[in-house]
């Protein structure tokens, strides 16, 4: 074979073996030495590797591998590392006033990191990666908050969760589904959407109906949205006045939603995230740009 | 006689096929059961109009069976052009996800258009080269005619069905949810079956050759084809909810169902698009460059420690998941000795050039058979580069997986079928040459291009992604998010249709060269046009 010292180079030197198939034939020639060489140290390396890493299985393991490796064993290794050496400063974020935190510039600047990456992880996915939010999910970037914009606020939210079923403390309300359960007549819907619209200096679809909107609106909504529509946040009641709309403010979406309600719906991350964690997001938030001072 | 038994056979199918529409339990199923229908009907009325007609006289037992190869070209050809624009267009919807037309939602939207253009690619178009060539091939290097007459013809059409059944059923949402390996329990026996009698026919006349040795393209196919057989059955096994509907249960379920799939999943990729393919360069390479094959005795070598190692690689494709850390380490450790088995095809198929390199200047249809082996180089190099748990960890997941397999499905499995298309269609079509080889230059060029445009975005787009997956900073808090590196892939998004776009057009070139070939190109003199199943001295 390829170790006895080949001199023959040109075509014409080597025979061919003789057959031929609709003409095509082959060349007796030897395996190329570099491509059996390389060949025969991929298996030795091959060797080599089972030995030192988990491979050969026998009945009811495996070879475990010399050096001790293991996928699940390094993952393991890198979270320890990483936990150990974030340790002192995460005991510290998660013991001390959550108001204080915004004035403490190291402690600070690491919240909004380490907030920022469990955002992007955990939150872009419903609030976007800029935080600016979707249809049915709140915008987090401006001032304007259903359930409190304070860090204690935030931090609540976030721990809790909102009307989910897995955390009794979750903060929870719920609007009536006024058409659908009969609670108002259609006509009244349809005059209710227009007073709203109207409240955030919107042009109303009918004006005809604004006033009969007034009243409905007096009888059946003031008691959350308040009597002149600013909302109350220990009940999650949106502001109406403003023109920032969690699900639309167009006429044909205020009927849905006055004709349905909404019963938007966020997870505990109590049980995802470590206090740390849910504190270094709190504060991420509340420096998005619409956090509130402690009251 | 045998018109009878068809008779009683055709129409139980039809009546069975019926039956099954109007008990159907979904719309896939109903669709397809109807196609069957139709079809099983068609062909009774035919064989009852022909049965006790005067049968006409045998035909010519010397020549070889060149009409279901003729029938295989024009498949391939279709075929090619239809998954290539189904390719390009799921290209466009995940560049511009507003062709998720909203009134497609739920037949056209990429979920059910991507198993389309896999499958139509990988079976449609490159089962049909494979089917073809194998046929034309075995019968030249076995001296002649296809043994089980007519049942060629039964895997010809019974493999179009396959397609058709399983295209239809992806459209309407049956699927088995394994890549590669979606069509449902009804469609995969189908397929047992065609592929059983194309192991017969492929068998039946390696063993009437009249050739003293069996040529290495024959042990390549044949590798192939069993290969396929086992891998089908084994990662099918399932149990249907109903035999009126299309769901099925799978046998293997969690990590065992996972590992089934990817030594399956891995073997597709071995022995459909690696071996079958290496069947066609042992054949069409050695004949367009007219010189010996390099060595034979690299080719024994190669064939085996090919066939051997390929089988064990799979584990790759699941390394960092549920699969066991042993299983994962062998399947690293097989796939990168199987690095220089791989090789050993390329460096066979370059080398047979050696003497006749000048053909590249000359004739574009070697050139186009050249880079398909380079391609095939360059992938078989990349894949076990990739199957290393380091690399992979950065790889996986990532758009480079998708420009490793596109490298070497269009450069190899593409150019090769190409340059065996062009090869083919003047010698079955009594042409003496093609009807023009500058068209088939501005194939070349343009396939060629749209390749590079394909892969270069491809990596650049999946190592971006891999990096920015695990970028961290100082504290080890990661830097983007999942919709950061979404974005940031936009611009090669848009490089990679535009070079499927470029791929499509050297296509469609491709099939009018052909069709002008047919058409135009001046015929062999007669005498010397009808080829004799006689061997090669």
């Amino acid at each position: 074979m390829s170790d006895k010292k080949d001199t023959k180079r040109d075509d014409l030197d080597y025979e061919t073996t003789g057959h031929s198939w609709d003409g095509i034939e082959e060349y007796n020639k030897p395996l190329p030495r570099w491509w059996l060489m390389v060949f025969y140290a991929t298996i030795i390396w091959g060797v080599g590797y089972t030995i030192a890493y988990p491979a050969w299985p026998g009945v009811r393991s495996a070879t475990a591998g010399l050096l001790g490796w293991s996928t699940r064993g390094a993952v393991a290794e890198e979270i320890s590392a990483q936990e150990a050496k974030l340790a002192p400063i995460n005991e510290q974020l998660a013991s001390v006033e959550l108001a204080s935190i915004a004035g403490n510039p190291d402690l600070n600047g690491y919240a909004q990191n380490a907030g920022a990456a469990v955002f992007r992880t955990w939150c872009a996915q419903c609030h976007g990666s800029g935080a600016a939010g979707a249809k049915g999910y709140p915008n987090l970037l401006d001032d304007d908050w259903l359930w409190g914009g304070s860090i204690e606020d935030i931090h609540t939210t976030i721990t809790h969760g909102i009307r989910n079923e897995d955390d009794p403390e979750a903060r929870f309300s719920q609007m009536p589904a006024f058409g659908r359960d009969g609670l108002l007549e259609r006509g009244q819907i349809d005059a209710v959407a227009n007073y709203v619209m109207t409240l955030s200096g919107e042009e109303p679809d009918d004006a005809a109906l604004v006033a009969e909107g007034a009243t409905v609106y007096a009888d059946n909504c003031a008691a959350c949205h308040a009597e002149d529509g600013t909302g109350d946040r220990m009940q999650g009641a949106p502001n109406l006045t403003d023109a920032i709309w969690l699900y639309g403010g167009d006429y044909p979406t205020i009927r849905e939603t006055v004709y349905n309600a909404r019963f938007g719906v966020m997870p505990n991350w109590n049980a995802r995230l470590s206090e740390a964690e849910i504190r270094a997001v709190a504060t991420y938030v509340h420096g998005l740009g619409g956090g509130e001072a402690a009251e | 006689m045998l018109n009878y038994i068809k008779l009683i056979v055709l129409g139980g199918v039809a009546l069975f096929a019926l039956i099954a529409a109007n008990y159907a339990r979904d719309v896939a199923y109903m669709v397809n059961a109807l196609t069957i229908f139709l079809i099983a009907a068609g062909l009774f009325l035919w064989t009852l109009r022909n049965t006790d007609e005067p049968v006409p006289a045998r035909v010519r037992e010397l020549s070889y069976m060149d009409d279901v190869v003729r029938a295989g070209v024009i498949a391939t050809a279709f075929w090619g052009v239809v998954g290539f624009a189904v390719g390009v267009f799921i290209a466009t919807q995940l560049a511009f996800p507003a062709l998720n037309f909203e009134w497609a939602q739920g037949f056209a939207n990429f979920g059910r258009l991507r198993p389309l253009h896999t499958s139509a690619v990988i079976f449609a178009f490159g089962g049909n080269a494979l089917i073809c060539t194998s046929f034309y091939v075995v019968q030249r290097t076995s001296a002649t005619r296809l043994w089980g007459g007519n049942l060629a013809w039964w895997v010809f059409w019974g493999y179009q069905l396959f397609i058709v059944l399983a295209a239809t059923g992806y459209l309407l949402g049956a699927t088995q949810s394994k890549e590669y390996a979606e069509p449902e329990w009804y469609v995969d026996w189908l397929l047992t079956v065609v592929w059983v009698a194309y192991l017969l026919v492929f068998v039946g006349t390696i063993i009437k050759r009249k050739e003293p040795h069996i040529y290495v393209a024959n042990w390549f196919y044949l590798s192939f084809i069993i290969t396929v057989a086992m891998l089908h059955i084994f990662n099918n096994l399932s149990i249907p909810v109903s035999i009126w509907g299309s769901k099925s249960v799978q046998v293997f379920s969690g990590v065992q169902d996972a590992m089934t799939q990817w030594w399956y999943g891995h073997n597709a990729v071995g022995f459909f698009l690696t071996a079958g393919f290496l069947g066609m360069m042992y054949y069409f390479v050695p004949k367009q460059a007219e010189r010996p094959v390099f060595s034979y005795k690299l080719s024994i070598v190669h064939f085996w420690a090919l066939i051997f190692l390929y089988i064990w690689a799979g584990p790759h494709h699941l390394h960092y998941t549920a699969l066991p850390d042993w299983a994962s380490t062998l399947g690293m450790v097989f796939s990168i000795i199987l690095w220089m088995p791989s090789w050993g095809g390329m460096i066979n198929g370059l080398m047979t050039l050696s003497g006749a390199w000048d053909k590249l200047r000359t004739d574009p249809i070697m050139r186009m058979l050249v880079i398909s082996i380079g391609f095939y180089g360059m992938s078989t190099f990349e894949g076990p580069m990739m199957s290393i748990r380091a690399v992979n960890s950065l790889s996986h997941y990532t758009d480079w997986t998708i420009g490793h397999v596109h490298s070497g499905a269009l450069g190899w499995n593409g150019m090769i079928t190409f340059g065996a298309l062009y090869f083919l269609t003047p010698k079955l079509w009594n042409r003496e040459r093609l009807y023009s080889l500058s068209l088939v230059s501005w194939h070349f060029w343009l396939a060629t291009i749209g390749i590079v445009l394909y892969a270069a975005s491809m990596w650049v787009t999946g190592i971006m992604e891999g990096l920015m997956w695990r970028e961290v900073d100082a504290n080890g808090f990661l830097v983007n998010s999942f919709a950061d590196t979404v974005s940031a892939k936009f611009p090669m998004y848009v490089v990679r249709a535009l070079g499927g776009l470029l791929y499509i057009s050297g296509a469609i070139i491709m099939c009018y060269n052909l069709w002008m070939t047919v058409k135009r190109a001046p015929a062999v003199e007669a005498g010397t046009a009808t080829a004799h199943a006689t061997p090669a001295e």
